[in-house]
């Protein structure tokens, strides 16, 4: 079987030597021509002029389009509609696109876009989250609440009460390759766009609308992206949208790429916000009501911050059970970038609160937080074997505000605080695990003595559990299709919906493919995603493409093999179920025949050897208004436990040690899937340590650039770095009782945060909450060591 | 001389007719249409577009998103395409990051592949080091560096070699090239690379600078190349300074080391290693492996930058400044040079010849605090060094980075620390009288009272450090 193998990228021979192509690797006709933006230089006004006359006057450049000079304003938005491809007099925010060059090359487009004289009337900015809370200034008409239980009386019925404020920073996405689109004119305005996107439909969709094409005319191709995280599900459009209008109408090919300052000063980043949050609590640590507040930034545009404020608001129970919660999330719209879709879309900001609440009550009652985090855990599921099921609070609550005619979950079943039952729950087995395997409690105890002799160094360490539910929460988004042919020669062409970015989909997608028909995976051709050949597809995204794709690829597999199996079985007289594939042969009534040769037994045999397949998840059912529901499958699981030291004097941190233990149900590419998670340990870790956006007062990005914008480097990862998979199948019917991996790792950084935290706690006498912020950048970690000291 | 000559992954190419500002990235990708080196950031920050550079002296690795045609003149270029064998033969370090997962999306992995083999190449195991100057976004670095480790005992391929070798036999470049020898003047209004002047002499550079004031001088480009690459500026007429071998030495005399403005920083480091630690500690984590291998000591000095790294460590030192003019030759202390924010003590065709400094000062300790430990700008960069006799303190100089427009020393704070113990006491004394000497500004790296409050613990921190106790979060091991 292919399945399970740790089978290295497909693309990795490629990678290495640098044959990989890339957009803008990809050769164009010799009279192809390169776009830049002029950008804004204020947050927020009015353009009274704008002189574009130096700009088509400079070297090499073909042509200028202003806004004045399209008879329509393309739309970019994946959303509302809401964001013109250039400002149209108002400008809403320091970067946006003011007018587009198009010049000969990419230098002299860049060149030619500073010339433009620009006259602004500034407007007031709204650049903060109060700033705009006072001015009213929000999408959708006001907060969202969603609630369950009564978290007031609880709260003022529960023996401890905490409450506090959090602030939790953003992250650019620093994909390696920036944002990029060529767009090819074809014969009678047809159109061919190459992307960098996680989203072909969507770009073909955007651009067909911006061209006044039905979308049959314009085909969009990726074979692959340098990273796309999130930041290329709707980032892409401007440019594809500016390529495809450009060479329609000049007739050459045009591509556009941002240089990276461009990029960051352009693009959406992931969400900040704040959170406040009051809760309620028992000697032990569990929690009888909670109250979150969440003050999301959405930056000018509404882009896909609802799902993803939405995210947030679904993942604010992370593992525990909290009967009694209210959740009021607040989607603030401002003149800034528009903040977009970023690994976790939401999940990891309303984890984070939940983990903080947690590492508050346990700081308060002198606990251990694995202690309080256990105690507030949901219930085992009922298959579970290993871990304790803790009494829990009690239900009635629940019982009482449960729905009229909504079925009852199973007798003992806990549910979300959107009513969904969690019914597969692994945290306390595999949590139990992970404490053994990173010896937790001894080195718990060894920091505390080491921390004693150490008056300026000192050490902490945290364990985080993660719960995140897969599937999307725009319930029609869950289907995809997958095209498959098996060629005469026996060699097999594989296309699906889904987008490479690095996550390896396209090999673990050609290893289902290849465990269907029994043939080695390098017999199978992964071809570039293709919006001519599987139509209508969905974002690469929300962790959903090997779900999705490989299910839809599996089935497309299933129906070829089948036919072949039906024709076989008939030469033999045999039953087509007893036709077997298997090791690159079909076996048939006591033959065996390699799997070419059947092949080209079928085509002559005039069987059809290609097949669509598609697949829609099933079980989902939710009401995003009412906050009720099923809006996912399954949850995915995980745990880590962080080691960090700080330096009480500067606030320099680093992580030492992090333990990784990660649900990938049964993995369908082991390495792939340790890579994955590996991979979003750090950028989870980067996203709370180092990895600061700072805008001015002005509104404009001062971290544009990897200068001043920093990921984390080699010698960030921790040093002892150990990894492993829960390896245990999937309850529900997914390919090969797998787990989407890409974003539940993301957020196994959590824990990192929670050991800085610990550590800063180290350095007072328990009365003070650090209370540390993310960013916990080395001046953050100061400012709370001095907070715990009495300093300040 | 209108034509640079230099091999191009084991081909010698001459180049003519290009802009003496056209990035060796540009010119691959776009005019030898070899993608595989990639830009990423496009200001020699995440080493998306690494290049080995070999000449007489070694292989290194670069970035060739900053590094201009004419800086290659008579060198050799291998670029990842390269770096496979010409039979399509995988290096080692190709085959590792296969067989260890080191790749996910494959941009960065050309960049790390050529950082890797040319660590590989030159024996060198201080992964963390020799890769800080490749960002990855997918893998966490941890597959990446286990294939570091798997490669470092295989054998080094030939044609890793072959580069070196070729370099010795000067025919392999035409002879009516340029290889790098003889000055070449500006002019040939056929070819925009003439208008580069590369001296070979310091004598030569000295008579045109003071004749073209106007001028920029070009060594590592490590912060000229932004000029080109992010404020899209004409920087003509410019002079290279690569080919001026006596800018590049390094001589000692009696307790006094002189370092030519040419010497690279990882060139300045390996010098400094032996007598001053903490100087080459603060070096190691002075940008990255790429800019330590082309930035030059001459150009962090003459830039005025506030937050260089070496200059505090060097006013510590109490170093002295060479500057040259013509014939003309002047010497001031280092912290003299530094009069505002970008402005220095330099006249119109004035130019950093070299910098001395002593090297004994055993109590010389240097503190880099910036948001990432490695290739990171500092917030602040302090560098301490006291002396005392029985008990007493003598002499101190401490000098900061980051701590206002200049780097600039801590006369108040030293003040307060000459002539007493050097015990909590006066530390903390001192501390508070840096209020006097700093008013430091906020910015996107730290706030005024982050730098304020960390240069006065820094004092702290070094009083612990010369006490022997464990002051360094990077020393500690879990």
């Amino acid at each position: 079987m292919s399945i399970g193998k740790p089978l290295p990228h497909d693309a990795a021979p490629l990678h290495v030597t640098g044959q990989a192509r890339y957009v803008d690797d990809i050769p164009l006709p010799g009279d192809a021509l390169h776009l830049a933006f002029g950008l804004s230089t204020i947050a927020h006004g009015r353009v009274t002029a704008m002189d574009l006359g130096p700009v088509r006057a400079a070297s090499g450049v073909v042509a200028v389009l202003g806004p004045d000079d399209l008879d329509t304003m393309p739309d970019c938005s994946p959303s509302a509609h809401d964001e013109p491809l250039l400002a149209t007099g108002e400008v809403r925010y320091l970067g946006m696109p003011l007018f587009v060059v198009i010049a000969d090359s990419h230098l002299a487009a860049r060149k030619a876009a500073r010339l433009a004289r620009v006259s602004y009337e500034s407007r007031p900015a709204l650049l903060t989250v109060d700033e705009a809370l006072a001015a009213n200034s929000r999408f959708e008409d006001g907060p969202v609440i969603w609630q369950k239980g009564d978290c007031a009386a609880a709260i003022a019925g529960a023996a401890h009460v905490v409450e506090g404020r959090f602030e939790v920073g953003g992250q650019e996405h620093f994909y390696l390759e920036g944002q990029i689109a060529a767009a090819l004119p074809l014969e009678g305005g047809d159109i061919l766009i190459h992307s960098s996107t996680q989203h072909p439909t969507e770009i073909q969709h955007k651009v067909a609308h911006a061209l006044h094409l039905p979308m049959h005319a314009v085909r969009v191709e990726v074979r692959r992206m340098g990273g796309g995280f999130g930041g290329k599900e709707s980032q892409g459009n401007a440019l594809a949208i500016a390529c495809a209008i450009a060479a329609q109408r000049i007739g050459r090919p045009c591509k556009m790429r941002y240089d990276r300052d461009d990029d960051m000063m352009i693009t959406g980043k992931r969400h900040d916000l704040r959170i406040l949050y009051r809760a309620g609590f028992d000697d032990a640590g569990r929690l009888a009501g909670v109250e979150f507040t969440h003050l999301f930034r959405c930056g000018w545009a509404q882009d896909l911050s609802l799902p993803v404020a939405d995210r947030a608001m679904l993942h604010a129970d992370n593992c525990y059970h909290l009967p009694n919660i209210r959740i009021e999330s607040h989607r603030l719209k401002t003149h800034t970038q528009s903040a977009t879709a970023f690994r976790g879309f939401g999940g990891p900001q309303g984890m984070i609160g939940i983990e903080r609440v947690m590492d508050h009550v346990a700081h308060t009652l002198g606990r251990d937080p694995l202690q309080v985090r256990l105690a507030n855990f949901y219930r085992a599921a009922a298959g579970a074997t290993g871990g304790a099921s803790p009494p829990g609070p009690p239900e009635d609550v629940f019982r009482q505000k449960m729905d009229e005619g909504r079925a009852s979950p199973p007798a003992g079943v806990q549910t979300t605080p959107f009513f969904m039952p969690v019914e597969d729950f692994i945290g306390h087995e595999l949590v139990a695990d992970l404490v053994a395997r990173s010896d937790y409690a001894a080195r718990r105890s060894a920091i505390a003595a080491w921390n004693a002799d150490n008056p300026v160094l000192k050490r902490g360490i945290a364990l985080t559990p993660v719960k995140f539910g897969i599937s999307f929460t725009l319930t029609h988004l869950n289907q995809a299709g997958a095209l498959v042919h098996v060629y005469q020669d026996g060699s097999i062409h594989l296309n699906h919906g889904g987008t490479e970015m690095g996550q390896g989909l396209f090999q673990k997608v050609a290893q289902v493919a290849a465990g269907v028909f029994g043939v080695d995976p390098a017999v199978i051709k992964i071809t570039a995603t293709d919006t001519g050949k599987v139509p209508n597809t969905s974002a690469t995204a929300a962790s959903s493409g090997s779900d999705l794709n490989g299910m839809a690829a599996q089935a497309a597999c299933v129906t070829i093999r089948d036919r072949m199996a039906e024709f076989i079985a008939g030469k033999h007289q045999v039953r087509s179920q007893d036709v077997r594939f298997e090791g690159g042969m079909v076996r048939v009534g006591g033959e065996a025949y390699a799997f070419a040769r059947v092949a080209q037994w079928a085509y002559e045999g005039r069987v059809s050897l290609s097949s669509t397949g598609f697949y829609a998840t099933p079980k989902l059912q939710w009401d995003r208004k009412a906050g009720k529901g099923r809006p996912f499958l399954y949850f995915a699981y995980g745990a880590a436990v962080t080691e960090v030291v700080i330096d009480t004097l500067t606030g320099e941190n680093r992580i030492l040690r992090a333990d990784l233990l990660h649900d990938t149900g049964t993995s369908l590419n082991s390495a792939l899937d340790i890579g994955q998670v590996e991979g979003a340990y750090v950028q989870g870790a980067g996203w709370l340590t180092t990895e600061e956006l700072v805008w001015d007062g002005k509104g404009r990005l001062t971290t544009h650039a990897p200068s001043t914008y920093k990921i984390p480097a080699c010698s960030d990862r921790p040093e002892v770095f150990n990894v492993a998979l829960w390896g245990r199948p999937n309850a529900e019917e997914t390919v090969g009782k797998s787990k989407a991996v890409g974003e539940p790792p993301f957020m196994l950084g959590i824990s990192a945060l929670f050991a800085l935290s610990d550590a800063v706690a180290a350095c007072g006498d328990g009365s003070v909450y650090p209370a540390l912020d993310a960013p916990a950048t080395a001046e953050r970690v100061l400012m709370a060591v001095r907070r715990v000291q009495g300093h300040v | 001389m209108s034509q640079i000559a230099f091999l191009l992954n084991g081909t010698p190419v001459r180049v003519q007719g290009e802009s003496p500002t056209r990035t060796l990235l540009d010119w691959l990708r776009d005019t030898r249409r070899l993608t595989g080196t990639k830009e990423g950031c496009n200001e020699g920050d995440c080493g998306a577009c690494t290049v080995m550079v070999t000449d007489a002296e070694g292989s290194r690795a670069l970035n060739a998103c900053i590094l201009f045609l004419p800086q290659l003149a008579g060198k050799a270029v291998r670029t990842v395409e390269g770096i496979t064998g010409p039979q399509g033969e995988l290096h080692p370090v190709q085959r590792e990051m296969i067989t260890h997962h080191g790749s996910q999306c494959g941009f960065c992995t050309p960049g790390f592949v050529v950082s890797m083999a040319t660590a590989h190449l030159n024996g060198d195991t201080d992964h963390d080091d020799q890769l800080a100057g490749n960002l990855c976004r997918c893998t966490g670095y941890a597959p990446i560096i286990r294939a570091a480790v798997a490669a470092q005992t295989a054998a080094v391929p030939d044609w890793m070699r072959a580069d070196q070798t070729a370099l010795k036999d000067p025919s392999i470049f035409c002879p009516e090239i340029s290889s790098g020898g003889g000055a070449a003047r500006a002019g040939g209004a056929d070819s925009p690379l003439g208008a580069a002047y590369r001296p070979t002499t310091v004598d030569d550079l000295a008579q045109w600078y003071a004749d073209h004031p106007q001028a920029t001088l070009i060594a590592g480009a490590t912060d000229v190349g932004l000029w080109v690459t992010k404020q899209l500026r004409d920087l003509s007429p410019v002079a290279f300074l690569g080919g001026i071998a006596a800018l590049r030495q390094i001589t000692r005399d009696g307790d006094q080391m002189r370092v030519g403005a040419g010497v690279t920083i990882a060139d300045l480091r390996r010098a400094v290693a032996p007598f001053h630690p903490s100087f080459a500690e603060l070096l190691r984590r002075y940008a990255s492996e790429q800019v330590r291998n082309a930035a030059t000591i001459g150009g962090n000095i003459a830039n005025g930058s506030p937050i260089g790294d070496a200059p505090p460590a060097l006013i510590a030192l109490g170093a002295t400044l060479h500057l040259r003019r013509g014939q003309t030759r002047r010497d001031l202390p280092l912290e003299a040079f530094f009069l505002d924010y970008r402005k220095q003590d330099r006249q119109p065709g004035e130019f950093v010849e070299a910098v001395s400094f002593p090297t004994h000062a055993p109590a010389l300790r240097c503190y880099k605090l910036s948001k990432r430990f490695d290739q990171d700008i500092s917030a602040v960069c302090g560098a301490f060094n006291i002396t005392q006799d029985k008990g007493i303190v003598t002499a101190a100089r401490i000098a900061f980075g980051g701590m206002a427009g200049t780097p600039k020393r801590a006369v108040q704070a030293e003040a307060v620390l000459i002539g007493r113990p050097f015990d909590i006491a006066a530390a903390t004394a001192a501390a508070e009288a840096m209020a006097q000497d700093f008013t430091p500004l906020s910015d996107m790296r730290a706030s005024a009272a982050y730098r304020l409050q960390t240069a006065r613990n820094m004092l702290i921190r070094y009083l612990h450090d010369l006490g022997g106790a464990a002051v360094s979060v990077l020393k500690v091991r879990a």
